[in-house]
């Protein structure tokens, strides 16, 4: 990508201002999918720990244990609620599902496909990663 | 550092017994001999029915004929006036002034377009990749040479495209695209869209061309259904959806 391109950039792509809740819940997907790569990597990393014996797997879970470790882990449990409830909505929306039915279109040309169906899906989506988040706080800290 | 003029004891298209004013923001940008973009304020008179274009053509006249804009038809329908307007894609000639409840107007080049200068922007990739599309039916024989004198269709075939016919080439989409803010190769919601406008058309015979054409790494599946190119969409066309339903065909759920 070269300056005479005259691209935004990541800083526009991932700009959730300008385009409703759709460009927001787009941005939320791509943090939380990096998110949870970044997790899956670590989990890896941490399992593998096991190789060191009883000690070393020990002291691994002891990090998870504390203050920081437990909000690390409700964040998680966050993006993963999240992730997988829109990217049921998105995966039924790239099929055809719930996008609308071509018509003519009428001014002020309310776009079919950004319908009460996917803004429900959406918000549902950041509703229940809140909740479950919550959950995972109550769990976590209330051991 | 920002120029500021006003509009003087000059005629203006606007009256200038007109009690309401804003500052207009022009982005300056000459790539030739520029290395970034300034911006120029204006203090332009507006009516309720002033539109961006009229308050630009208004700072033309008075001020800095030098200002550059593409434009034509003056209600949108030629395509030409698209820019950033306050920060989001819109045409020019379809954005009034007092619709945009802000004492300060910013106009910029579209995004995701190479600038020709100030607010003049490049289209040739994108009518490149609309060309690339094939928007044209596709038959083995044509009306010349068919009995018919016309290939018919039902009014329920015509909907299922017509929509999509409404395409002004105007780069909105494409600006507004989260994809295309990123990916210099991506085929673009605008070619996207047309493709399914012919794929969805009764008398078109070149679906599977045109769906081994979108479906590669910069095609079809980049598109992540955002559902910007449908807000900033100044005809109605919902992009978004015409570019869900043509994915349908590649996934199998439609034929």
């Amino acid at each position: 990508m070269t300056k005479d391109e005259h691209k935004e950039g990541i800083g526009g792509m991932a700009n959730p201002r300008r385009y409703g809740i759709e460009r927001v819940a787009y941005l939320l997907m791509r943090l939380s999918g990096l998110g949870l790569l970044a997790y899956f990597v670590a989990h890896i990393y941490e399992t593998s720990n096991i190789l060191r014996g009883q000690v070393g797997w020990d002291e691994l879970l002891e990090m998870t244990s504390t203050t920081e470790g437990h909000i690390i882990l409700s964040i998680v449990i966050g993006m993963c609620v999240f992730h997988t409830v829109n990217g049921i909505r998105v995966m039924l929306g790239h099929g055809g599902v719930g996008v609308g039915k071509p018509a003519r279109p009428d001014y002020p040309y309310e776009p079919a496909s950004q319908n009460y169906r996917h803004k429900i899906g959406i918000y549902s989506a950041i509703v229940l990663a809140a909740f479950a988040m919550m959950y995972g706080l109550a769990v976590l800290f209330g051991e | 550092m920002a120029q500021v003029s006003s509009i003087a004891e000059e005629q203006a298209s606007t009256p200038l017994s007109s009690s309401k004013s804003i500052t207009l923001r022009i982005s300056r940008y000459n790539p030739k001999h520029d290395d970034s973009s300034v911006f120029m304020e204006f203090t332009v008179p507006y009516q309720k029915w002033t539109t961006v274009l009229e308050a630009i053509l208004d700072v033309k006249k008075h001020f800095d004929h030098s200002v550059a804009v593409r434009y034509s038809c003056r209600q949108a329908t030629c395509g030409s006036c698209g820019m950033m307007i306050n920060g989001k894609p819109k045409l020019a000639c379809f954005t009034k002034i007092s619709e945009l409840n802000s004492d300060v107007i910013t106009v910029e080049p579209m995004s995701n377009f190479p600038i020709i200068r100030d607010l003049a922007v490049k289209f040739e990739r994108m009518f490149e990749t609309h060309h690339k599309i094939k928007p044209y039916l596709i038959r083995d024989d044509t009306e010349l040479e068919s009995d018919a004198k016309e290939f018919l269709q039902s009014p329920k075939e015509v909907e299922q495209y017509i929509q999509f016919a409404n395409c002004i080439k105007c780069g909105l989409c494409n600006s507004a695209c989260p994809t295309m803010a990123t990916d210099s190769s991506f085929v673009g919601p605008q070619a996207l869209a047309q493709a399914y406008r012919y794929v969805a058309d009764s008398r078109d015979k070149g679906k599977d061309s045109r769906l081994k054409m979108i479906d590669e790494p910069h095609g079809i599946w980049r598109c992540h259904f955002a559902g910007s190119c449908s807000q900033v969409c100044p005809k109605g066309v919902d992009p978004a959806m015409g570019i869900q339903l043509l994915r349908g065909y590649l996934l199998g759920f439609r034929s």
